[in-house]
This record gives structure tokens, C-alpha cells and sequence, in this order.
């Protein structure tokens, strides 16, 4: 489906063939690049703001920061982000008796059916929730 | 022969569209974008449309009747439009091997050998990725030229039977001529009003009309353009996808080089010729820029070398029509999007979003003399290189800074570009 290429980076230095050759050359590595491990599909890549605490369960806290990628398709046990009453809200996408619903992560919340009549949209679905813990 | 296929891909009400993905609240709603200095009417969602609004209408004029209707106003927010466009424009990138941006929100792409796709299923392809990667609705629309082009893309978006794609090349001449026979000839790619008027004295109203007209004797009567525009409408492709034929409100100055370029600091020379022009150009005219495109590209005809071919909008602080903002802005995007290893044949900077000059906001914290004199300093330069030849003075690129902006009152947050200012994910009870 997605059409969008992957650019790759070359991870391994390459060998001098003229001169000494450097003993280091073999283990040099390019840097560890977050970009690169957080975001798959760049053009399809957003960022949000965690606010409340319905998602600690899931292990999703207030402030948190999560990486959204509107590219991959939303798969039962996702956690996603979807636009209600118009608001981003954060949910986990889940079947309940042959019905798609949205779940909170505290079973306290009930189910939020989803109806694929009505203006319920799956914003993207979310790769990753970054939590910061020194201050 | 083979004939040629050339889409043109637009997005929707783009500026309204941008607000809307990362504001769900304004999802059918009518919502309108306003010029810089919140002066008029920009951008206009298609409720806003069927209220009756016109493009360009002055703010102050509508704003009580705004408020009656519900009609949600915002100040343009071009660093998210910018950033927006970029996106659209990579992911598009991907579906031919030839790309032309043509503005912010609209490019060429060329599909000519690839007819062995249904091109209709293949412009859906576009449309279905676009709208799930960034959430923005585009049409396409297909033709044997860009004049073609531009015109499917118009019956793509008008007709709602075509589901937002329209390939004129799979047409059968009759049914092309009855709906050419329904579309005013104004609707034609650089007919404007005052032609529109001339050709109807000569019995030309609509787009069938122009394209059954003798191509001779209107270039007799009217232009080279005109006879051009005709042979377009016959399928007869004359505006090659590399020769940019700018829309009024832009103005660009690319050029290809003498021999190929390979280094950043060449590349620099050239983006700094160009903005430089260019910038003159903008302030002869009497006009700033809100945002600047800066683009680079390889020998596409030299097929056994390493293509590269990229570009990016970078939108300014402010409109302004300053040679160092400009050539600052030009500068930063040509870093952004410089790949080592290449030969380089052309380089280009194009201004986007002009008005006039004089009638954008004055920020609060605007420094308002130093304003004075960037306007006193590029009126000496413009006339000293007038005199003693273009190029006398110039500009070293270096030592801009970057002024912190407060936010325009009707603005939307950065959502995609300032980490403190990203859309809130609610977890909290809802229902």
C-alpha cells in the first residue's frame, strides 16, 4: 500500500583502500539517530500532547508525547488517536461482540462504539509514547 | 506519436484544509483564511462557498455578517501550510519520476508511459494516500497537456461524479466535446476576465468554442499564448513540465547551469543570484512574499546518472521583500535539501503568497525603523545596480538573524513544527 520509499543510510563506514588503513574503520558506526528509529513514513509522521490520565493502563501518562504515524493501518489492539466532538482523544481500537469500539485504558470508561455512519474518524494510529522522567 | 499524460494534482480549499486536520471543530463548519494583515479573504471552505463569500473580500466589510452566521475566521499560518505542502509534495514525488510544483498546493507530475495503469485507479491511489498520510483532500486530473490537465482538474473537482479524478485521455472525442461545451472558456488555464470578454466579442464563450478556433487567427488576434493555449486544448503538448509558467501571484527565477554543479557552495552562489533577482523583481513590482520555494535538480535526460531532484517551501517570519530575509530563507531550505554526490544542472527560488507591499501587519514588537531602512537600503541598492549594472552590490548571504514574532491574533498554533505548541491527545472521560 504505501508508497512511499524508505531512504537508507549507510551504517558502516567504508574501508580505505589507499594508505594505512584505520584498525578503527571496521567499528565505525553512524550515531544512533532517534529520528530514524522513532519515524517510519516522515511525511506521514505527527506529533501530539498527552492531557488526563484515562490511559495509564496502557501505560500512557499526562504530558506524555506520542508519535503518530497516519500511514499504518489500524490493527485491533492499536492505540490510536481519534477525533471526537472535535477533539483528539486517545483510545486503544478494539472489536467488543463483532462491533469496532473504542477503549479507554481504565475500565471504569465505558466503550465508545464506533459507528461507521457517523463523524467518529481515526486520526493515525500511535507508535509511540515518550515519557519524561527527570525533570 | 504516443500521447502524453499530465496530471495535475490540488489540493482542496488548501489553507482551510491544513486547519481542519489538526482541528477537528472545523470539520464542516464555514471557515475562512485571511491575507496576512487580516485584510481579506484567502482561503474559504466550501460551506463558506455556498454562503456567497467572494475570494478577496475585506475583512471588515463581512465581519458583523461573519458573526451571524457562525463564520470562523483565522490569520494565515504559513509555517503550517508550508510544512504541510512539503509533505504532500514528497509523497506525490513518489508516484512519477517527474515533479513539477507549481504552487503551494498544486504540481504536475508526468505520467506519460505509465498508461498501462488505468490512471484513473492509479489518481484514486494518489487521492487515498494523500488523505490518509497528512488528512488532505486533492483532485486529480488527467490530459494530454498541462492545459488539459488543469482543465480535468477543474471537472474533478466541480463534477462530483468523477469522485475527485478526471483523465481526459480515456474520453471519447464526443463526450469530451459536450463537456467542453458546458464550461465557460474562463475556466481555461490564462484566460482571464479581460480575455474571457475579448473572445466573447468574437463568438468564443466556451472552452469548445476555443479549442474548434483557428490557432492562426488568434494569434493574430491575441498572442502566441493564446494560439498556444489552443493547440494545448487539441493535445498537443506545448508547455514542456520543465518550463514554469508561474501563476500571477508568484514570481520566480530559476535558470539551468552552463556546466553541472556539484558543490553546496556553488549551489549557494546560484540561490543567491536568483533571490537576489528575484527579490528586486518582487519590490519593483511593489510586493512582499510570505513564503519562499528553493529548488535543485539533476540532468533528467542524462538517464544513466544519478537523478536528484527536490525542493522546499520555507515560509518567512513575515512578508517582506527584503534581499536578505529572502535570500536567508532560500539559503536554509537549500541546506535542508543539498545531497552531496550529484551534478547538478539547475537551481531555482520562487516567491509565493505576494501582496502588496505597505498593507501587512505591523507586528507589536516590530522593530518599525529598522523596517525603514531595509526599505530605504533596498531602494540605494535597486538604483546603484540600475545604474552600474545588475550585480554591483550584492548581498553575502550571512549574518541573518532570526526576530522573535508574536503570534497574530486569529493564528492557529505551529502544530506540526514547535514542539510546545502540538495538537492535545484527550485521555480523560468522554462519554
Amino acid at each position: 500500500m504505501s508508497d512511499v520509499q524508505q531512504t537508507l543510510f549507510p551504517v558502516f563506514g567504508a574501508r580505505v583502500s589507499a594508505g594505512f588503513p584505520s584498525p578503527a574503520d571496521d567499528y565505525i558506526e553512524s550515531r544512533i539517530d532517534l529520528n530514524e528509529h522513532l519515524i517510519q513514513h516522515k511525511e506521514a509522521t505527527f506529533f501530539l500532547r498527552v492531557r488526563g490520565d484515562s490511559m495509564v493502563q496502557c501505560g500512557i501518562l499526562d504530558g506524555d508525547l506520542l508519535v503518530v504515524d497516519r500511514s499504518l493501518p489500524v490493527v485491533v489492539g492499536n492505540i490510536v488517536i481519534a477525533a471526537i466532538d472535535g477533539e483528539f482523544t486517545v483510545k486503544q481500537f478494539a472489536f467488543c461482540e463483532g462491533h469496532p469500539v473504542l477503549k479507554a485504558g481504565n475500565p471504569a470508561y465505558n466503550d465508545i462504539l464506533i459507528d461507521p455512519e457517523g463523524d467518529l474518524e481515526i486520526w493515525g494510529v500511535v507508535r509511540w509514547a515518550i515519557h519524561k522522567l527527570w525533570p | 506519436m504516443t500521447r502524453r499524460s499530465i496530471a495535475l494534482v490540488d489540493c482542496n480549499n488548501f489553507y482551510v484544509s491544513c486547519e481542519r486536520v489538526f482541528n477537528p471543530a472545523l470539520q464542516g463548519k464555514p471557515v475562512a483564511v485571511l491575507s496576512n494583515n487580516d485584510g481579506c479573504v484567502i482561503a474559504r471552505s466550501q460551506e463558506v462557498k455556498d454562503l456567497g463569500i467572494k475570494m478577496g473580500v475585506p475583512w471588515f466589510k463581512i465581519q458583523e455578517w461573519a458573526k451571524r452566521h457562525n463564520l470562523i475566521a483565522l490569520s494565515s499560518n504559513y509555517t503550517l501550510y508550508a510544512d504541510m505542502s512539503n509533505r504532500v509534495m514528497k509523497i506525490l514525488s513518489h508516484f512519477s519520476p517527474n515533479q513539477e510544483v507549481y504552487s503551494i498546493d498544486e504540481c504536475f507530475l508526468e505520467l506519460t508511459g505509465f498508461q498501462h495503469l488505468n490512471l484513473s485507479d492509479y489518481g484514486q491511489r494518489m487521492r487515498a494516500t494523500i488523505k490518509q498520510f497528512v488528512g488532505l483532500p486533492v483532485c486529480v486530473g488527467i490530459g494530454a497537456s498541462k492545459t488539459l490537465a488543469k482543465l480535468a482538474n477543474h471537472l474533478a473537482k466541480k463534477r462530483l461524479a468523477f469522485e475527485g479524478v478526471c483523465d481526459l485521455n480515456v474520453m471519447p472525442p464526443e463526450v469530451l466535446d459536450r463537456l467542453f461545451s458546458e464550461i465557460a472558456v474562463g475556466e481555461v488555464w490564462g484566460v482571464g476576465s479581460r480575455t474571457e470578454k475579448r473572445l466573447a466579442e468574437w463568438g468564443i464563450h466556451t472552452v469548445f468554442d476555443l479549442k474548434k478556433s483557428s490557432p492562426k487567427v488568434l494569434r493574430k488576434q491575441f498572442s502566441v499564448v493564446m494560439e498556444r493555449t489552443v493547440r494545448e486544448l487539441n493535445g498537443e503538448s506545448c508547455i514542456s513540465l520543465e518550463e514554469i509558467a508561474p501563476p500571477k501571484e508568484q514570481l520566480m527565477c530559476s535558470r539551468s547551469f552552463g556546466a553541472p554543479i556539484f558543490s553546496l557552495s556553488d549551489l549557494s552562489q546560484a540561490v543567491i543570484t536568483y533571490s537576489t533577482r528575484a527579490a528586486e523583481k518582487l519590490r519593483h513590482q511593489k510586493s512582499v512574499a510570505a513564503l519562499v520555494y528553493v529548488f535543485i535538480e539533476t540532468n533528467r535526460f542524462k538517464e544513466r546518472e544519478p537523478q536528484y531532484n527536490s525542493g522546499l517551501l520555507v515560509p518567512l517570519s513575515q512578508p517582506s521583500s527584503d534581499t536578505r530575509l529572502l535570500t536567508g530563507a532560500a539559503l536554509a531550505g537549500l541546506k535542508r535539501i543539498y545531497r552531496p554526490g550529484f551534478a547538478y544542472k539547475k537551481a531555482g527560488v520562487m516567491l509565493n503568497e505576494l501582496s502588496p507591499a505597505g498593507t501587512q501587519q505591523k507586528e507589536l514588537f516590530e522593530d518599525v525603523e529598522l523596517q525603514v531602512h531595509s526599505a530605504l537600503l533596498m531602494q540605494a541598492i535597486d538604483r546603484i545596480n540600475g545604474m552600474m549594472g545588475a550585480g554591483t552590490i550584492k548581498f553575502t548571504g550571512e549574518g541573518l538573524q532570526k526576530k522573535w514574532q508574536p503570534k497574530a491574533e486569529r493564528k492557529t498554533p505551529a502544530y506540526t513544527t514547535r514542539i510546545d505548541e502540538i495538537p492535545i491527545a484527550h485521555a480523560i472521560k468522554s462519554n
